[in-house]
């Protein structure tokens, strides 16, 4: 008899929360979805904000585009807090190898002078985009609702002080420590033609006040041009100039990429499957920001690659732009 | 390409990997970049004095990080797998759990919403990178503290709807208000109420002794995620000292504002954690310390070695101080016997401490327990003894700052129930003290628009105009489950069969038996 | 008044070889075990110094690593590759 009882007090009385049960049904959650549904406050708040009292806290007005709820847009790669940092240990492992690697046997040293001097001309000031980028995730993830979408923000944010962190490294490596390269690389940023439009485009992200406006643009629009610019064709350009080393230095940003794409396309493809009106405002900021985004491209490839590299880039970005139900102008696809 | 220069000490690498990647903007002005830094009155006249209170690169983050995430989600786990809940100390302990994840958890994701929004919003590159990592930290505490109880809501009630109950019951609206108050206001502020007053002065008497609880009380699972996330906020504390250094060193002009915060926040945290002090004084079946042993160690003496180092930029202690510290003897016996009252309107059991446990009090609180409080207890056990456990189905009046219900009494006469009124544009208002008086006082246009979940409730905005309707419609409450007295509750009844105990009706009654 | 600069450990094995190396370098220090943790407190001031550290866990080791098994501190920090310091400066 007491074993019986034993037997039955082991036995849960619930499957999971029952904010999960109303969502997924009456059976155990995964760790993902008890992480991220549901944990953010929505209603009955005590005080507007002194900062922006036109709205309330949590306030799903924040972004013109509407949504019936936000949960609705997941992360495919199921990312809570620990599966992130454990993902992205292994990945700073790999990378931190790679680094040690160069460093140690001189790599990119011993690589000729205006080589050097292009590594820090052309990549290493993607650390001040990767900056700006870092603000823009950071300020989504305050500014947007529903667990299921403030963490994918905070850890683009995160990746995007390591990525900028990794570039910086990079001319640390060239100057052997001291800063001077990355002192000179800066003046590139801010003074040479090159940067400016880029760097324009970057400060005027800043003052996106919509945040879905904002991580459509910095998320979808300028990685999805940039990252195939400056980590593959430059990488290859860099290849056919004799520097196929510093390709592993520029590994984590293809490896992230590429990642990083799949969560990016599925919010997207969300946002726009829920009404014609997010479907129609999601078109008009691409027309509007994908251009800027090309524009501030193209100085960087005209003074590598060439003008064509921007343009392969840009077609396959169409191609992917349109599997999402969106258009991009200038390209005829 | 050889320099003749130094290679860069630890602290410049650091800053040319965080604050050297920020520029300054010329396309568009900072003004706009940063438009919410201005408005509190905070003069900074140079960033470039921040000092980065840790200097931790992503990839180190990624790596510290990852080796905790895997040690902690081993625990919980093994913990799940072995059916560690069947190891504490006895089930009323579960009840301590049922007030932080419905109470604090929430905070936490709180938390991280404001320390992003902030992380975006500061001009300096070093403090918004210290902020960010505390944002995702704060993440951390969220979800590691949602998975650690994802076990225990599987076998015992009132965990399970945490979120929709922290956005409505009564009481916690206390802990939503604070929040809801820091995240509402500007970054400075934001800084010293979360970074400074809570987490540098006061989460000490959150967290360490709930941790040390949960260790004497066999719960593996909350110890582990507690000392796990204790990890990340000895670089919280860190940053909320040097928030505090920083705004004062830039300009004499912030002194005042800041002093303001800092008695503003120290006595809306005390209120917060009056919480903890019943927590710590009832909940635990096996005492590790009593609330104002707490009080002394972690506010008394830290917090005086901690303002006498403030002195020489001219702050002063908190306002209120001295109230808090006479309170240490009375808040933990006032709010349970308050939450004994009214739990047929919690998520938690009450009940009455057994003779044991009061023999505890009387040595922990030789001044006031057995004068004060002992004797409240008494009576309602004979009551309850009797079968008529005692439940108030009154409505109580909230503090309209802090939204603790009118119990607290004068800090001079324990026997004075503490009230304070003033009126405001033709509506009176309702404190619990001079200190939530004088918060409300400094801004009343913030403190009128509270949600006071009393009025809300007499206004029908919570589905219903009894308390029954309202408990179980409306915040979600299992009734017969969640909430009423702990002994005879199923979760009793639960751990009795756990424990091979034969489940005996009469025990209801009598708590001396009780586990 | 007494000023106190406190750090508390986890109480497990990484600390034990840390507290082992602050007890030595701060003979004004106490060391105080508590359930599940460790507290180390002095008057004024306390010093991590990795070199020490490094003597009796005898391998190279991080300031950093600390980050793992801290709990909670008291004082002013001034961290470097060499040490970490806790003190109240006034």
């Amino acid at each position: 008899m007491s074993i019986e009882i034993k037997t039955t007090s082991v036995e849960p009385i619930r499957n999971t929360y029952s904010n999960i049960k109303r969502r997924f049904g009456d059976k155990p959650a995964t760790r993902y979805q008890e992480a991220s549904f549901d944990i953010e406050a929505v209603t009955n708040f005590h005080y507007k904000p002194l900062w922006d009292p036109e709205h309330m806290l949590n306030d799903p007005t924040r972004t013109c585009i509407r949504m019936a709820d936000w949960h609705s847009v997941t992360d495919p790669r199921q990312f809570y807090y620990g599966a992130y940092v454990q993902n992205r240990a292994k990945m700073q492992e790999a990378t931190e190898h790679s680094y040690s690697f160069c460093d140690k046997r001189g790599l990119i040293t011993r690589l000729p002078e205006d080589l050097q001097e292009t590594l820090l001309r052309f990549l290493v000031p993607l650390r001040h985009v990767e900056l700006g980028a870092n603000m823009n995730n950071s300020g989504v993830a305050g500014d947007c609702i529903a667990g299921t979408v403030t963490q994918m923000h905070i850890y683009q944010a995160m990746d995007r002080l390591g990525a900028g962190q990794y570039l910086s490294r990079i001319a640390l490596i060239i100057d052997g420590g001291t800063g001077d390269a990355l002192d000179r690389s800066k003046t590139y940023w801010m003074d040479d033609a090159l940067w400016q439009p880029m760097r324009r485009l970057v400060e005027d992200t800043l003052v996106i006040k919509d945040w879905f406006e904002l991580s459509l643009t910095q998320n979808l629009i300028i990685d999805g041009l940039m990252y195939p610019l400056m980590y593959e064709a430059f990488d290859q350009w860099l290849d056919e100039q004799g520097a196929a080393d510093v390709s592993m230095l520029t590994e984590f940003m293809r490896d992230w990429s590429k990642e990083t794409v799949r969560w990016v396309d599925a919010m997207v493809k969300t946002v726009m499957a829920e009404n014609e009106a997010n479907a129609v405002q999601l078109q008009a900021w691409v027309e509007h920001w994908e251009p800027r985004a090309y524009e501030a491209l193209a100085p960087l490839a005209d003074e590598s690659m060439g003008r064509d590299a921007l343009d392969t880039v840009r077609a396959q970005f169409a191609t992917r732009l349109k599997k999402l139900g969106l258009t991009s102008q200038g390209v005829q696809a | 390409m050889a320099t003749n220069k130094k290679k860069l000490s630890l602290k410049d690498k650091y800053q040319y990997l965080t604050r050297d990647m920020a520029w300054e903007p010329s396309y568009q002005s900072k003004k706009d970049i940063f438009p919410q830094e201005d408005f509190e009155g905070i003069k900074i006249t140079d960033w470039d004095k921040w000092e980065d209170p840790f200097r931790l690169t992503m990839d180190a983050y990624w790596k510290y990080q990852a080796e905790k995430e895997k040690k902690l989600y081993a625990i919980f786990d093994a913990f799940a797998q072995n059916n560690g809940h069947q190891n504490i100390s006895d089930a009323r302990y579960v009840n301590a759990l049922k007030l932080f994840l419905t109470g604090v958890s929430p905070l936490e994701y709180g938390a991280f919403q404001g320390y992003s929004r902030v992380g975006r919003q500061f001009s300096g590159a070093g403090a918004r990178t210290a902020c960010q990592m505390q944002a995702i930290d704060e993440l951390r505490h969220v979800q590691t503290q949602i998975h650690a109880m994802s076990h225990y809501n599987k076998h015992f009630n009132g965990l399970h709807d945490f979120a929709h109950m922290h956005d409505r019951i009564w009481f916690l609206s206390v802990p939503k208000s604070f929040f809801d108050d820091a995240r509402s206001a500007g970054p400075f502020e934001f800084l010293t109420a979360i970074s400074f007053s809570f987490e540098y002065v006061l989460t000490n008497l959150l967290f360490v002794p709930f941790m040390s609880g949960a260790a004497y009380n066999g719960d593996m699972a909350t110890v582990t995620f507690g000392f796990s996330a204790q990890s990340d906020e000895a670089r919280h504390m860190t940053l909320g000292l040097e928030v505090i250094k920083f705004m004062l060193e830039q300009h004499e002009d912030n002194v005042p504002i800041i002093q303001h915060w800092i008695d503003k926040w120290f006595w809306r945290g005390y209120r917060l954690l009056s919480l903890v002090s019943m927590m710590m004084d009832y909940m635990l079946p096996n005492k590790v310390m009593s609330w104002k042993d707490a009080w002394e160690v972690y506010y008394e003496q830290n917090g005086g070695a901690l303002f006498k180092d403030l002195e020489r930029y001219g702050i002063r202690p908190p306002k209120y101080q001295d109230e808090a510290n006479k309170g240490k003897e009375h808040i933990s016996h006032q709010l349970w016997a308050t939450f004994y009252q009214y739990c047929q309107a919690t998520n938690f059991h009450t009940w009455i401490p057994s003779e044991e446990e009061m023999n505890w009090l009387s040595e922990q609180y030789p001044d006031t327990f057995d004068q004060y409080y002992r004797p409240r207890f008494e009576h309602w056990q004979a009551l309850q003894e009797k079968g008529e456990r005692f439940y108030n189905n009154t409505l109580p009046q909230l503090c309209q700052v802090c939204q603790v219900p009118a119990l607290f009494t004068e800090p001079d006469d324990p026997t004075k129930l503490s009230h304070r009124s003033l009126e405001h544009e033709g509506e009176r208002y309702h404190f619990c003290s001079d200190g939530c008086c004088d918060i409300f006082k400094y801004e009343p246009d913030k403190y009128i628009q509270a949600w006071l979940p009393v009025h809300q409730i007499y206004q029908g905005n919570c589905e219903g105009a009894d308390v029954e309707t309202v408990v179980t419609k409306y915040y979600h409450i299992d009734a017969g489950r969640d909430n009423f007295e702990y002994l005879g509750s199923p979760d009793h009844k639960r751990w009795q069969a756990i424990k091979g105990q034969k489940p005996d009706e009469s025990q209801a009654a009598k708590p001396k038996n009780a586990a | 008044m007494s000023q106190l600069a406190f750090i508390v450990f986890q109480d497990n094995d990484n600390a034990r070889y840390i507290v082992e190396a602050i007890a030595q370098d701060n003979p004004h220090a106490e060391v105080q075990h508590q359930p599940a943790l460790i507290r180390i407190q002095a008057e004024k001031r306390l010093v991590i110094n990795r070199a020490t550290v490094e003597e009796k866990i005898g391998r190279e080791w991080d300031v950093q690593e600390m980050l793992l098994d801290v709990i909670s501190i008291g004082g002013n920090v001034d961290e470097d590759e060499d040490h970490f310091i806790l003190e109240w400066k006034n």
